[in-house]
This record gives C-alpha cells, sequence and structure tokens, in this order.
C-alpha cells in the first residue's frame, strides 16, 4: 500500500493530514501494584491517563496545525470503553476529531503492539493520513515497538524518537532530529510517515475550559476490531509479572576500622 | 515499571511536588534574612518587652538526669545542632535554647517533664517546627522536647478508619500509610512533608481540605499527652461517640503546646477518594470569586473537597521566585475547586456542569483548565502551595491569617495595600476562601521595625471591628499572644488562664505563647 502526495510546497498546500495516536494507560504518578496471583498489575480503581508520550504526540500535531503545518488532526485509540475520555482529552487539547477502536474486555489484556499497528495500518488505508505521530513507548509495557511495525506494514518511512519535526530545506520532506544514543541525528524523511515522539519533542499544554467544552461536540467515531478485519489472536503469553526484588537495608559504620573490617568479612578484600 | 518510568519521564517527575523530607523542605528556600550573617535576629531582640520567667538555671546535674533518661545519643548539647531547633521555618524567631531532648517513649516524656516541674525548668515541645507564629521554638533558654523520634504507626483499622499514631508521625507519612488501606488523612497542607501529628493537634491545624472533612476537633477520636507535672493523661479512645465526662482532649487541641505534650493521637480517617478532579480559573474581580463559590457549592456541593484563591500579586510571587508556570493569562485571581468523590464518570459530569455554568455566567471565569492528569493536578496545586515559600525568596516575610465575612476578605488586602504602598515588594492575598479565610502576606527585603509598626496593630484592629478572628488557623505562638482579647472577650481569657494555672503551676510548659504576659 502505497501513498504518495503530489507537494511542491508543503507550506502552500492544504496542509498534511495527520493522525495521532492516543493509549489510556496506568497514570505515571501511581504506584503500580502486582496482583496477587502475579497475573498482572491492579487496574481496577486505579487513576488512568493518557499515556505522557501520546500527550505529546497530540501536542505536536495541534502545534503544526497552529503553525499551519497540518490542516486536520485526527486522534485515535484502541482500547477499553474509557478510552473515550482519553480522546476527550485529546479534543480538548486541538484535536478535530477521534476514533475509538474499542476492545472488548476480554481481549484487552492479551492485545500486544502487532494488533495495534495492524488496526491502525487499516485505518490509515481509510483515513490517508500525511503523517502519523505516536507516542515513542507506553509507559505500561514500555514496549517501544508500534510506531516501527505500522511503519513497516505501510511501508512508509520511519522517524523515532523525534525531538523535533520541521519542513525539509526544500520544504518537500519533513526533517526530524532523533534522540539516539550517540547524541541526535536529523533525518529527512518523504511524506507519509510515521513518527515517534520522544520526551523532548514539547511540553503539552493544558486544555482550556472553551476547549473542554467545544471538544464534547466533536465527532468521536467508533469501530471494532471485526469491521477492520483484524485478528486479534495473542502472540505472546504473560507467564508471570512480579515486582523488582526488594533492596536490601544498607549499614551504616562508625569508623574507618568498622568499614574494614566488614569489608573483610564479606570477602570483599584480603 | 518503575526504573524505566524514572528514566523516561525525569523532566516532568522534577516539576511534580516539592520533596517529601523534612532537610528538603527546608533547603528549598531559605533567604539570608538579616545582618548578623544569615541568622534571623534574636527573639529577644525583637521582643525586648518579654523578660524570662522565675525558672531555674540548667545545671550538669540535669543534663545527666536527662541522659539517664533518653540515653547520651539523644540529649544534644552542640551549639551548631541545638542552634536548628531554635529557628522557627519562617525565620523570624531565634531562641537560646541549650539543650534538646529526644525521647522516644511517652515514658521518657513523662520522667523529663515531672523532672523539668520538680527544677522549675522551662520546656518547649518540637514537633516538625513548621509553625508559623514562634511557638515551637525558645525564647529563652527554654529545653526544647523534640517528638521526632516517637515516629511509630501503631494501627490503622480499615472498617473504622480509625489511626492510631505516635506524635512524632509525619502528616504525608501518616496518609501514605493509610493510602494503602484506602483511606486518608482527614487534613492536608502545605507543610505536609516535615509537620507531625501531635503539632498538628497542638496547634488544631486547619489546611486545604477542612470545607470538606472538617477540622481535628472533631476528627480526633482520642489522644494522650504528658501534662506540664509529668503525670500521663490517657484519653486515647477509638470510639467514635463517648459522651462520658468532661472532653478534655479539646483543651490539649489547639493549645499549642501550653498545656502539655500530646504523645499518641487516634484520627477518623475518611475513605480515600476513587476520584479527584481539579478545576482551575482565573477570574478578573473579587466579586467574581465570591460569585464562583456560590456556583461551586450549588453545582458541586457535596463533592467539592477545596476551594481557594490566589492574587495577582501571589501569583507573580510564585512564578518569578520559583520559576513555576501558570498555564492561564493574567488575572486579578485564580481559583483551584477540587472534588472529591467515589465515582469518576459521576464526578465528571458533575465538574461539567458547574464549568458550563461558571463560563455562561456573566463576568465570571472565561479562562481556566481541568487537570488532565496527576502531574497536572500536581502542578496546579504547587501554585497555592508553595506561595509562602515563594515570598519567603523575597526576604523577610510578615504573615497574617484572619478568618473574615466573605465580601470583607479582600477588601483587607486592598486596603492594606494602599497603606503599606512603596514600603513593601508585595502585598500578597490569598487563602482558604470556602472557610473564610484569608492569608495575607507582606514582604521586605529585610526585617523593617518601622514596616511591622504599621502592619500591627492596625491590620488586628480592622479584623476586631468586622468580628472576625486575629488568627484563623495558625494559632497565637509568641507573636499574635498579645492580640488574643481582639477576638476573645475579656473574662473567657481569664478562665483560660485558670486553666492554664491548674495544669501547668509552675508555669513551665512553652511559656511566653498563647496567653499573653501578666
Amino acid at each position: 500500500y502505497i501513498h504518495i502526495i503530489n507537494k511542491a510546497d508543503m507550506a502552500a498546500s492544504k496542509g498534511l493530514k495527520i493522525l495521532v495516536g492516543c493509549k489510556r494507560v496506568i497514570d505515571y504518578a501511581v504506584k503500580v501494584r502486582v496482583k496477587p496471583d502475579r497475573s498482572g498489575v491492579v487496574t481496577e480503581g486505579v487513576k488512568h491517563s493518557m499515556n505522557p508520550f501520546d500527550e505529546i504526540a497530540v501536542e505536536e500535531a495541534v502545534r503544526m496545525k497552529e503553525k499551519k503545518l497540518a490542516g486536520e488532526a485526527v486522534a485515535i485509540s484502541v482500547g477499553p470503553p474509557q478510552s473515550q475520555e482519553t480522546l476527550r482529552t485529546a479534543l480538548a487539547m486541538g484535536i478535530d476529531r477521534a476514533i475509538h477502536v474499542e476492545i472488548p474486555l476480554a481481549q484487552l489484556e492479551k492485545l500486544q503492539p502487532i494488533h495495534v499497528s495492524k488496526l491502525l495500518a487499516k485505518v490509515c488505508e481509510s483515513e490517508k493520513p500525511d503523517l502519523v505521530i505516536l507516542g515513542k513507548q507506553a509507559i505500561d509495557d514500555d514496549c517501544n515497538q508500534t510506531g516501527q511495525m505500522l511503519a513497516a506494514l505501510l511501508d512508509w518511512p520511519q522517524a523515532t524518537f523525534a525531538s523535533k519535526i520541521e519542513p525539509s530545506q526544500d520544504s518537500k520532506q519533513l526533517r526530524v532530529t532523533r534522540e539516539v544514543d550517540g547524541g541526535m541525528e536529523t533525518i529527512d524523511v518523504s511524506v507519509p510517515a510515521v513518527v515517534t515522539s520522544d520526551l523532548r519533542l514539547n511540553e503539552p499544554r493544558y486544555a482550556t475550559l472553551p476547549n473542554i467544552m467545544k471538544a464534547k461536540k466533536k465527532p468521536l467515531a467508533k469501530m471494532s476490531p471485526d469491521q477492520l478485519g483484524v485478528d486479534l489472536q495473542p502472540r505472546q503469553e504473560v507467564i508471570s509479572v512480579e515486582d523488582p526484588p526488594v533492596r536490601k537495608a544498607g549499614a551504616k559504620v562508625e569508623s574507618v576500622e568498622d568499614l574494614v573490617g566488614k569489608l573483610r568479612e564479606k570477602g570483599l578484600v584480603k | 515499571f518503575q526504573a524505566s518510568r524514572a528514566a523516561s519521564l525525569l523532566p516532568q517527575l522534577l516539576l511534580r511536588r516539592r520533596p517529601a523530607s523534612a532537610g528538603a523542605f527546608a533547603l528549598l528556600a531559605r533567604p539570608a534574612s538579616s545582618a548578623s550573617g544569615g541568622l534571623p535576629p534574636l527573639t529577644t531582640e525583637i521582643h525586648p518587652g518579654i523578660k524570662r520567667g522565675a525558672f531555674s538555671q540548667l545545671t550538669d546535674a540535669d543534663v545527666s538526669a536527662f541522659e539517664a533518661i533518653v540515653g547520651g545519643d539523644h540529649v544534644i548539647k552542640d551549639a551548631d545542632e541545638v542552634l536548628s531547633y531554635n529557628i522557627d521555618w519562617l525565620r523570624i524567631c531565634r531562641g537560646q535554647g541549650q539543650l534538646v531532648l529526644r525521647p522516644k517513649t511517652t515514658e521518657e516524656v513523662s520522667a523529663i517533664v515531672r523532672h523539668c516541674n520538680k527544677r522549675r525548668l522551662a520546656v518547649v515541645p518540637q514537633g516538625g517546627n513548621t509553625g508559623l507564629v514562634g511557638g515551637s521554638v525558645p525564647l529563652f533558654d527554654e529545653i526544647v522536647i523534640s517528638t521526632s523520634r516517637m515516629n511509630s504507626l501503631l494501627s490503622i483499622d480499615p472498617v473504622s478508619g480509625v489511626l492510631v499514631a505516635e506524635a512524632g508521625c509525619v502528616l504525608e507519612q501518616l496518609d501514605r500509610e493509610a493510602a494503602s488501606q484506602g483511606l486518608m488523612m482527614p487534613l492536608d497542607l502545605g507543610a505536609k512533608g516535615s509537620c507531625q501529628i501531635g503539632g498538628n493537634l497542638a496547634t488544631n491545624a486547619g489546611g486545604l481540605r477542612l470545607l470538606r472533612y472538617g477540622s481535628l476537633r472533631g476528627t480526633t477520636l482520642g489522644l494522650e499527652a504528658v501534662l506540664p507535672t509529668g503525670q500521663v493523661l490517657d484519653c486515647l479512645t477509638t470510639l467514635r461517640k463517648d459522651n462520658t465526662g468532661y472532653d478534655i482532649k479539646q483543651l490539649l487541641i489547639g493549645s499549642e503546646g501550653t498545656l502539655g505534650i500530646i504523645t499518641k493521637a487516634a484520627i477518623l480517617c475518611p475513605a480515600r477518594p476513587k476520584s479527584v478532579q481539579l478545576a482551575f480559573l482565573g477570574l478578573d474581580s473579587f466579586q467574581a470569586v465570591l460569585d464562583t463559590y456560590r456556583l461551586a457549592r450549588r453545582s458541586l456541593g457535596e463533592i467539592l473537597s477545596a476551594f481557594e484563591f490566589i492574587d495577582s500579586e501571589s501569583m507573580r510571587a510564585v512564578k518569578k521566585n520559583l520559576g513555576l508556570s501558570c498555564p492561564l493569562g493574567e488575572h486579578s485571581f485564580y481559583v483551584l475547586a477540587e472534588t472529591s468523590g467515589s465515582n469518576e464518570t459521576h464526578d465528571r459530569e458533575k465538574l461539567d456542569g458547574f464549568i458550563e455554568s461558571v463560563m455562561s455566567m456573566d463576568g465570571c471565569a472565561t479562562d481556566g483548565t481541568v487537570a488532565q492528569d496527576a502531574g497536572q493536578f500536581a502542578h496546579l496545586w504547587s501554585l497555592r502551595e508553595r506561595i509562602v515559600e515563594s515570598l519567603l525568596v523575597d526576604g523577610y516575610e510578615y504573615k497574617y491569617d484572619v478568618s473574615l465575612p466573605l465580601a470583607d476578605i479582600y477588601r483587607l488586602v486592598e486596603h492594606m495595600r494602599t497603606r503599606l504602598d512603596g514600603r513593601v515588594i508585595r502585598t500578597a492575598g490569598y487563602g482558604h476562601l470556602g472557610d473564610g479565610n484569608l492569608h495575607l502576606n507582606f514582604t521586605t527585603p529585610k526585617f523593617d521595625a518601622k514596616v511591622l509598626e504599621l502592619i500591627e496593630p492596625h491590620v488586628f484592629d480592622w479584623v476586631r471591628d468586622r468580628r472576625g478572628s486575629v488568627s484563623a488557623e495558625h494559632g497565637l505562638g509568641l507573636k499574635k499572644s498579645q492580640y488574643i482579647r481582639h477576638s476573645k472577650a475579656d473574662f473567657a481569657v481569664r478562665v483560660m488562664a485558670e486553666v492554664k494555672r491548674l495544669l501547668d503551676p509552675n508555669g513551665i510548659m512553652n511559656p511566653y505563647k498563647v496567653l499573653p504576659d501578666e
């Protein structure tokens, strides 16, 4: 599947159409607890909110609209009924409309990036965005896979861990600065493309009251995995989830002699 | 999960609430406050009229006696260490206490106090030392009795919600323990990371959620205290209802350490709300603030858990002095309206209704936001909770905490701002609007006696004339004891003095505080 845009100058055209992915996750400030049966973590009654990297992705899409680089921004979330609230937050930040791919509770726990990327790819077929921005990873599974898989499925270029997105020199492509281990890497990608957002891309705005009110009236379409023809059969099985090992308390010593004595005791010095 | 969260979210974590430990809280904003190389002036210099009571002098024999009670390690004699116990959090007081004792048990406290009573040695009970009226530090050479080592949580009953703890437990830590049982402490204040529950009770601390959960006078079911004679008063019941005789614990609550040292407390904890929402609004007149409050009570009624207002001068201080950012534009006033409830969907609906009303009402809020996640929630609250800290950066802070009829609250701020125009860096007004409680602060680069003269007693007279309280929640301590008759009839004050004489015949328990010199 290839979608080519004929654009002489990005600024002059009516702007890119952006699709932004939002995932509903346990709020990053919450202390996560493992379920007693070790099958997963406790989510019942726990505060959830939008994945922080997705907030950054939403913010970037809204900023690109404000800069007239983008014409329309659509948010999409794959998740349970409550993902609608996550989409409302995106709408309140300035996104134009939203799509909710609702996953039944039974299949939710086994949902993996491979499924999400297939669902997103199907939506891209009908929505035909010029740019997909996803958070680089979700803070619950830390997979960092969906963006890359989506690009591969669509055979689109990908620019991951973006800390800056701007038009390229000749305005025909996007110039993305990426945060990599060695420092920063700047690449040009042609559109359509998949970009994943990193922490320093921007600081997300607060949803203002007028926008919160407007968000209620913005369109929110619902879809199901069956409608999109994607099979949600799990490829992995979670065997157990455990707490990280508890750090043992250290001991304070009163003097250098004490310290040397203890080091000797533990066989760390002769 | 934890490690990668921390790594990937470091910048945002740095923006969150200030750290929990007492040391860090103290380090955040500590300006060089006066002439003597960064130390505040001696309290005796600021109040030369107060004379040392007829107390004995500390002797080596006394020190040995204390060492026998708590152990040598917990008797602090070193001048540098003792100094920090002599200076209050606001750095407006510096005492000359020579000795700090750190008992671990009620029995040790009792033995110490018994000795001091016999020897007629004055003492100052001290918890987290976060009081704002100079009530928790010595004036002369009083012995500091610190409750910091009495920090065991004794029990939490998840069914009844009753928490029993030793007086030295830090409020924030108690709240965390309560959270693990689905409960919460019934009070919350900016000093939570350092203040201790004993001190909270002694000052009848109010805080941000008194509006919803009431005062400690209602939520404290029982306490244990050591009276000034050294006797242990055991009123530590966990019963919700117990009408058997006079409720003596109510004398100790709010007594600011002048009637005894609280050693244990039983607190009734409410259920921790499943859904907490926060709306932050920008308004352009105080009338709009009052109208918004009325709207909030009508549309949010049973779930409203806090209603705070901040004026533009306070917001300016927080932005400039602490570098915090405000998501709204410039407004004359800002309001924080928080809801706490058991059902997120219901509460969101109610909040939406409130916001719609607020926005459609003429002259009400046009600018505002609702926190979308815990990070935004914490950041918005910090704009209110860190005002005191931000004002300290200006230099010296003159703090006032009054109760007034709602319509008069901001009139006082405007009146004083005009009166002190040109003499102070700023006049900041903010507070618990829902409780009719104004926090009024002035700042100057250094302590200025002339400025103090312009403020006191004028501000207290203004409040008295409108039948307000000269100290809504901070207490009288040292700084306001002379103004007690502004809000209490003379006969009432004399009855208080009788009670003090009855329980503390030698007057050793936190002298010079609360009741005026007579």
